[in-house]
């Protein structure tokens, strides 16, 4: 289907909710082509290819909502999906902070935000397979203890994202990524480990070169090796930017809007007020040419900007979308999100938090005893009461330098005296993706293993 | 039910001419073995917060998908266009991963067999929504008159209806309806002004509507939410390091299905990267534990009459009394390892290539009365409810999150405990299992598992069991 076809499918969507009897309506059209090829042990282990596209309608009567969507786009599947919403505007309650965003809050970035790079949709089958061979070739031979593989896989997606609203605002951008991913195996007698590393950008050219991916990966699986337990203690603990961004994805559900209001953050009523340590800064940013979390609007139709959500400590801003914003008496910071369809909920631009002067060896070299993180798992953090406890791997710090691998132990604290104990902010900041952090040292959290 | 019944050939036109022919086209190529998956996928969802119904959505999704596998390699593409041109295309896309003439002769499909574990006439998605929304509004009724701490709740309620169809060119033709509902609720309680705590239950299965008005309440699931919130309230710190500790019936054996069930899962066994790898026949639990995966139970959020690939799902045994006797298999490690598929090849949509994965996995009962369990631990963690869980399937450490458990001192449970992460190592971890309950229970049907980006329904189930020593990550 042509593009401007499509274009025109989401405002006559919009067309027919009005003459169905809706106030206002709101419609989601994307469309995208996936492609992935794995190479496990050199060989090929399967490719992917297939294109997919939907439409999605959210409808307000006065303030009753409904939404519907459908992947069938022919007429019939149309004004199906336009029946459906509307049906559903009966059981919905009248919610007196619903709505569309004010017709002056609408609009896109103007200027290219480098989104779309032409080089993907080019590339040949026979170069993307050769890029995860290379990949999971580098990771093989980096070492004679890494004699297996989960293989290697190189992806690439381009999407089309189409909105229109009733108030006027019609928008639509593409966006393409590729991204490289190798998962090599160490084994060195009894002990068996595995890591990973990827490299992911907006076009081809920007990626990592596959050896590297492949090599850092196998590095990572082998420091793992032979990992012990150590006994329960409190001690310092320094997050690599892998793990770091973790934290941060904790604190953007901490300042996410629709939880403000509910008082399911430990951040609610905290505006104004010391919430970290006078070394964190983080920013929500989706106007950042070419990064993961830009987008010229949001998923209501409002323009992608920079907010603040902690200076030097203090804590700024929520992040909102219309319906938040209006719950808590604020205004939207365009971070509407949703998929194809529903009320909008709240995404994240690029969420970050600044980096710090401090390079990871200087934080890590005045250590006696601490523990650096290089990966967390399971889903133990309570945003209502802050409470954090996840089971974590990575390397035991001594005497300023890293010393073995440990493993099976869990780390636990609370996020309050976490983002204050934030005591250095590593000058190691790099986007692999729309949330990132330096390496990051708090200052004393409860490890738990013997 | 019959192929002429099916959707697909109902609305769709399609005839097993058409699928023998696209079959065909996939293996043009010279592939060894081809499957389609067609899905038509119905779904809505209902959701209220400060007593408002302020989301409601229903949609609907359809797609093929073409598999073709050609020594061990697999060419995967799909169609969300169910015209001839479309899925012919997506066929030869599929093919290309072999490279040869076709070696298949012409072949006929023949109608598969399968259970009839949920039959349902009319799924939830086919009723009233006027009927559906009432679940929501009773469970924010009733979690709010739980108890006048009670200050926010939310419920959630959200079915799909599931058509799909298989056919392969090993000439098998298999068709089932899936039904699908589930009810969750979250309640915040708050004493005094001070720290808000949360407490969240839910459940459902492969049932018809009348599930939530006879058997699971929305009244039971919001009493559920707002008990764990209000005893909350008063927890104290979680404990920091090894103890003793004592699993409720139940959800728990989320245990299970993090500890050995993904580290079964014959692709990775396959491959050699799991932590059980080559440990066949190895004592990997203690002798009271026996460890089952059975997508053939009538009505349960896991169950399956046929896996995703056409084959009828059965009762899988993984380790017979502490012994490790079995994988979980899907078409391609099956054939790769020259062993019997399970029934355990599942994947989330048309746009999916399958894998082996649970179903229901839990443990059979033992001998043990559960108060006895608790009573012979003189200080320890009594766990009842969980959040989520997560496994390295190569090192076989697993976590799991205890979301409600309580001190156990001197045999007695005294005080509720802030949330904290359980961590272990699979093959380990079942060896300190000293005794298990009487009690077996399955979950009430919330389960949610995620593989390589692909989420699956699943159950779990376990009986009240002791584990000597595992650690807990609290900060006391």
């Amino acid at each position: 289907m042509s593009e401007n076809h499509l274009s025109e499918l989401a405002g006559d969507v919009v067309k027919r909710a009005l003459a169905a009897g809706a106030s206002d309506a709101e419609c989601t059209i994307s469309e995208g082509d996936e492609f992935s090829a794995n190479v496990r042990m050199r060989e090929i282990e399967n490719l992917k290819e297939a294109g997919s596209r939907g439409a999605g309608l959210r409808i307000l009567i006065g303030r009753k909502t409904g939404a519907s969507y459908t992947s069938d786009l022919s007429r019939e599947g149309i004004e199906h999906l336009v029946k459906s919403a509307i049906e559903l505007a009966d059981i919905t309650t009248e919610d007196p902070h619903a709505g569309l965003p004010e017709p002056e809050e609408l609009g896109a970035l103007a200027g290219d935000l480098q989104l779309y790079s032409p080089d993907v949709e080019q590339l040949e089958t026979a170069l993307k397979i050769e890029t995860a061979r290379r990949a999971e070739e580098a990771a093989l031979s980096a070492d004679p203890r890494i004699s297996n593989s989960e293989g290697a896989s190189f992806d690439t997606h381009v999407g089309r994202h189409i909105f229109a609203n009733s108030r006027g605002f019609a928008g639509d951008y593409r966006a393409t990524y590729c991204s490289l991913s190798a998962i090599p195996v160490a084994r060195d007698g009894d002990s068996m480990e595995r890591d990973y590393w990827y490299t992911i950008a907006r076009g081809f050219a920007q990626l990592e070169a596959p050896e590297v991916v492949g090599r850092t990966a196998a590095q990572r699986a082998l420091r793992r090796l032979h990992a012990v337990k150590v006994d329960t203690q409190k001690v310092p603990v320094v997050f690599e930017p892998r793990t770091a961004r973790t934290l941060l994805d904790n604190l953007f559900e901490a300042v996410h809007g629709m939880s403000i209001y509910r008082h399911e953050s430990f951040l609610t009523g905290k505006l104004g007020e010391k919430v970290a340590s006078e070394n964190v800064t983080v920013a929500d940013d989706g106007t950042m040419p070419g990064l993961f979390g830009t987008s010229p609007f949001d998923d209501e139709g409002v323009p992608s900007r920079r907010t603040m959500v902690i200076e030097r400590g203090v804590l700024k801003n929520y992040l909102l979308n219309t319906y938040a914003a209006r719950k808590l008496g604020m205004k939207t910071t365009g971070n509407a999100a949703r998929g194809l369809t529903g009320n909008a909920g709240i995404g994240r631009g690029n969420f970050y938090m600044e980096k710090g002067v401090q390079t990871p060896e200087q934080i890590i070299s005045r250590i006696p005893n601490g523990f650096y993180v290089t990966e967390l798992m399971g889903f133990g953090v309570n945003i209502v009461t802050g409470d954090y406890s996840r089971g974590a791997a990575g390397l035991w710090i001594r005497n300023g330098e890293l010393a073995f691998a440990v493993s099976e132990v869990t780390i636990a604290g609370n996020l309050k005296d976490m983002l204050l104990g934030m005591e250095a902010v590593g000058s190691d900041l790099e986007f692999r993706g729309s949330v990132a952090a330096p390496t990051l040292k708090i200052g004393e959290m409860t490890v738990g293993g013997k | 039910m019959q192929f002429s019944e099916s959707i697909f050939a109902a609305r769709f036109n399609i005839t097993r001419g058409d699928l023998e022919g696209y079959l065909a086209d996939a293996l043009s190529q010279g592939g060894d073995y081809a499957d389609l998956y067609f899905e038509y996928l119905l779904t809505s969802s209902i959701g209220i917060d400060e007593s408002m119904v302020k989301s409601a959505t229903q949609g609907v999704s359809m797609g093929v998908g073409v598999r073709v596998i050609a020594d061990g390699r697999t060419g995967y593409a799909y169609s969300d266009d169910l015209s001839p041109e479309r899925i012919r295309k997506a066929a030869r896309v599929a093919a290309s991963i072999a490279a040869g003439p076709s070696k298949i002769e012409k072949f006929g499909l023949n109608d598969g067999a399968t259970h009839n574990l949920y039959p349902v006439l009319t799924a939830p998605t086919e009723t009233a929504f006027l009927d559906r929304v009432e679940l929501v509004k009773r469970a924010d009724r009733a979690a709010r008159a739980y108890d006048p701490r009670i200050f926010q709740v939310q419920a959630f309620y959200a079915d799909s209806l599931r058509q799909v169809m298989v056919a392969t060119s090993e000439g098998v033709l298999t068709i089932d309806r899936q039904p699908q509902a589930r009810l969750n609720v979250a309640a915040l309680a708050r004493k005094d002004g001070g720290e808000p705590q949360r407490g969240q239950a839910g459940g459902g299965g492969r049932v018809a509507l009348d599930f939530f008005l006879k058997e699971k309440t929305p009244e039971h699931f919001a009493a559920e939410a707002a008990r764990e919130a209000v005893v909350m309230l008063d927890a104290v710190e979680a404990p920091a390091g090894e103890m003793t500790v004592v699993l409720g019936p139940g959800w728990p054996g989320i245990l299970l299905h993090e500890a050995v069930g993904h580290g079964l899962e014959a692709d990775f066994n396959r491959k050699g990267v799991s932590a059980f790898s080559g440990r066949m026949g190895q004592q990997v639990a203690s002798e009271l534990c026996t460890v089952i995966d059975d997508g053939a139970i009538g009505s349960r959020r896991g169950s399956l009459n046929v896996d995703d690939e056409g084959r009828t799902t059965q009762r899988n045994v993984l380790i017979e009394k502490g012994v490790l006797r079995g994988y979980l298999q899907d078409k391609l490690s099956s054939t790769l390892m020259r062993a019997e598929p399970t029934g355990s090849g599942r994947r989330e949509s048309y746009a999916h290539i399958p894998m082996p994965r649970m179903t229901n996995t839990f443990m059979l009962a033992g001998e043990s009365q559960p108060e006895d369990i608790i009573r012979s631990v003189p200080k320890g963690l009594y766990c009842v409810n969980f959040g989520g869980g997560q496994v390295d399937i190569t090192s076989g450490n697993f976590v799991f999150s205890a979301s409600e458990s309580y001190l156990i001192e001197d045999g007695k449970l005294t005080r509720p405990v802030r949330n904290a992460t359980l961590i272990g190592n699979g093959p380990e971890a079942l060896k300190y299992v000293s005794m298990v309950g009487n009690d077996l229970r399955l979950d009430e049907g919330m389960g949610l598992c995620g593989k390589e980006g692909q989420s699956v329904p699943v159950g779990v189930g376990i009986p009240t069991i002791k584990i000597d020593r595992m650690t807990v990550g609290g900060t006391g």
